[in-house]
């Protein structure tokens, strides 16, 4: 495997191209998405390797088109449906929360709904409140989905290759951010888990939990706060649904500080259920100071850039709260 | 009701055996919804159900052209769907009574009760959620050009969900092989059709779509048994999707809260007059297709597999509570760490 370099969106096309090529139950659906090259150009020149008939373009319609791919997925197709916006997914909750989560279990275990949903998420490109909101809680909330939010061009692609593999709907979150960061990406065939966190740099002092662009959010802030002598251990949470409880536990023991960083509204969010983790278990007795947050702004995503901004916790936003944990106890 | 002078042309297309068939199995759905309703006064079963008892000729006659490889999606209004796509009493009334050996071991119930075996790709909670899934389904097939088609059931109430609006749309610029059959039982819940829909038909609607639009009566089997045949063999053959709207009435309430405070006796007494098992019954005696005593006969069957259901299904033991998880997701495939 070389350490060829991709940018996040050349990985997620890469992902696709193999599994089209792989599986001919393997098709994509989606808005533009043929020769347009989808919105954020992440399906670009497929359509012209697969045509039509497997880089569907679909109407504006995303609870008839996701509910179609829910159907084709019910019945042996391999269906990856892009949204524009994940924004745009609340058109089809419907068929992705009351159908397709839970088709499996009410049908008591007689069918499997291979369906992937990728959802481009966050903030930061000027889209204001309908384009940028991070609703990974809401999906993560909902047994029967398993939900995802890679943070690089290698784990993209593995991960995506592994939800369309995956016998149970997926949901990969794609902070669009990321899609021009370049990264080493192998070539070929591999699957990177979706229940696993990874731990992208350690530290003795801290522990900061991210995911998507909070990761390099947390790391950037990492190398400055190593510089003050506070060594703060990053993980990458990866996946939300099933959620790696053990990776948490396990770097909070050791660090005996806990500090959550997500982009979704901070209130009753991603960081209340990592905290709750934390607190039920063996790691609670190594908690050397309170946990802290670091969350969404209590408002829809503002347009302006200053407000925008301020509106999802930044790196040196990353740094004050780290310096503040680093410092504080019980 | 109207005296036929002619033949249905649909009996040319189906044998004694389908035509006997046909009439078991709309007595199986009466017995089935009666014994459901049954059940439910003597304060065994659990939950709420939704019973389409007068509804028995659409369910059954638009399932006349599907084979085990065509797929339906059906309603909250679904037992005889499930019933006219082939299945067995016993493991849909374990089901309606939350039992293990239910079609899904008791995790549905009345609302989600499929057979995907035989095509059923199950009941569903959503008033028009099964009409997306349906397209989906005959997307499928196209692809993997198994011939099959998707047969989408759905109500009048759903006729005003973007749902349905959207799945007539895509199957129609898709080319599918999809029917879509609206019971209009002229009420969603207490709604009327009219006071919910800005066109007198749900058919009209076709229009909007350029796929044709079907109207029949829906209490006369072999109206519906023709109207599907004719759809199924335009989506089998690549011309895409049908709307037949099927007028038929549920003589029962909504569910087990209905009051009945939205319509009048006289209007269900003249609906129950219209029955269509009786009315199937008279029509297949007259082309000599059976006698009277045959008919009895089938109606007999039917009662006496029902009965044995219930007892059956009644013994089912319930789920184990330490599976109340198995199923959220597909057998572990998980990776260690």
């Amino acid at each position: 495997m070389s350490a060829r370099e991709l940018s996040y969106a050349e990985a997620i096309r890469e992902a696709l191209g193999i599994a089209l090529e792989r599986d001919e139950r393997v098709f994509l659906m989606g808005e533009d998405i043929g020769v347009y090259g989808g919105a954020f150009q992440v399906t670009g020149d497929l359509v012209d390797r697969f045509g039509e008939e497997r880089v569907m373009d679909t109407p504006i319609s995303e609870l008839g088109g996701a509910g179609v791919a829910v159907g084709a997925a019910l019945t042996g197709m391999r269906p990856v449906y892009e949204f524009q916006f994940s924004d745009f997914s609340m058109l089809a909750m419907e068929q992705i929360v009351n159908q397709a989560a839970k088709l499996r279990y009410m049908l008591g275990g007689a069918v499997n709904v291979p369906v992937v949903f990728r959802m481009p998420t966050g903030s930061g490109l000027g889209g204001a409140a309908q384009h940028s909101q991070s609703i990974e809680a809401w999906y993560a909330h909902v047994p029967g989905l398993k939900v995802v939010e890679p943070s690089t061009p290698e784990d993209v692609k593995g991960m995506l290759l592994a939800a369309i593999k995956d016998p149970d709907p997926v949901i990969v979150f794609e902070h669009k951010l990321l899609y021009k960061m370049k990264g080493a990406t192998p070539e070929g065939y591999y699957e990177t888990p979706l229940d696993r966190a990874v731990v992208r740099r350690e530290g003795l002092n801290l522990t900061i939990v991210a995911m998507g662009v909070m990761v390099h959010r947390a790391l950037e802030a990492a190398d400055a706060l190593a510089k003050e002598g506070i060594e703060a251990e990053v993980i990458d949470l990866r996946c939300l649904r099933p959620i790696d409880k053990d990776a948490i536990v396990d770097s909070v023991r050791k660090t005996g500080r806990l500090l959550a960083v997500y982009e979704g509204v901070k209130t009753l969010g991603i960081g209340a259920e990592i905290s709750a983790i934390v607190a039920e278990s063996e790691a609670f007795d190594y908690l050397e100071a309170p946990i802290m947050r670091l969350g969404g702004a209590e408002a829809p995503i503002p347009y302006s850039p200053v407000l925008e901004k301020a509106a999802v916790p930044q790196v040196e936003d990353i740094i004050a709260a780290a310096r503040r944990l680093a410092q504080s106890e019980v | 009701m109207r005296l036929r002078v002619a033949r249905p042309q649909v009996y040319d297309r189906l044998s004694v055996e389908d035509v006997l068939g046909a009439l078991k199995r709309m007595h199986r759905i009466r017995r089935f919804e009666e014994a459901a309703e049954d059940s439910y006064i003597r304060g065994l079963s659990y939950g709420t159900m939704h019973l389409s008892i007068g509804q028995e000729a659409t369910a059954v006659g638009a399932c006349m052209p599907l084979r085990d490889a065509d797929t339906i999606t059906s309603t909250h209004r679904g037992h005889g769907h499930c019933i006219a796509k082939g299945a067995e009493l016993k493991p849909m009334f374990a089901e309606f009574l939350g039992r293990e050996g239910g079609y899904c071991k008791g995790r549905g119930g009345s609302m989600h009760i499929a057979e995907p075996a035989k095509g059923n790709l199950g009941a569903n909670g959503i008033v028009g959620g099964g009409l997306p899934i349906a397209v989906g389904a005959a997307l499928s097939a196209k692809k993997l050009r198994t011939g099959a088609v998707a047969l989408a059931f759905f109500g009048d109430g759903a006729n005003n969900e973007g749902a349905f609006h959207e799945a007539l749309n895509l199957a129609s610029i898709w080319k599918l092989p999809v029917v879509f059959v609206c019971e209009n039982n002229q009420y969603a819940m207490s709604m009327a059709m009219a006071r919910a829909t800005a066109v007198a038909n749900v058919a009209d609607r076709a229009q909007a779509y350029a796929i044709p639009g079907v109207m029949i009566d829906g209490n006369d089997f072999a109206a519906v048994a023709e109207a599907a045949f004719e759809a199924t063999d335009r989506a089998r053959a690549g011309e895409g999707p049908t709307l037949i709207e099927a007028k038929t009435y549920r003589t029962r309430g909504h569910s087990r809260s209905d009051r009945n405070r939205y319509r009048t006796r006289e209007e269900i007494d003249a609906w129950k007059a219209r029955d269509p098992i009786a009315r199937f019954e008279k029509e297949i005696v007259e082309l000599g297709l059976t006698t009277e005593a045959q008919a009895a006969a089938i109606a007999a069957e039917a009662e006496q597999e029902m009965a044995e259901a219930i007892a059956e299904a009644s013994a089912s033991p319930w789920p184990s509570v330490e599976d109340l998880t198995r199923d959220v997701y597909s057998p572990a495939q998980r990776t260690r760490r």
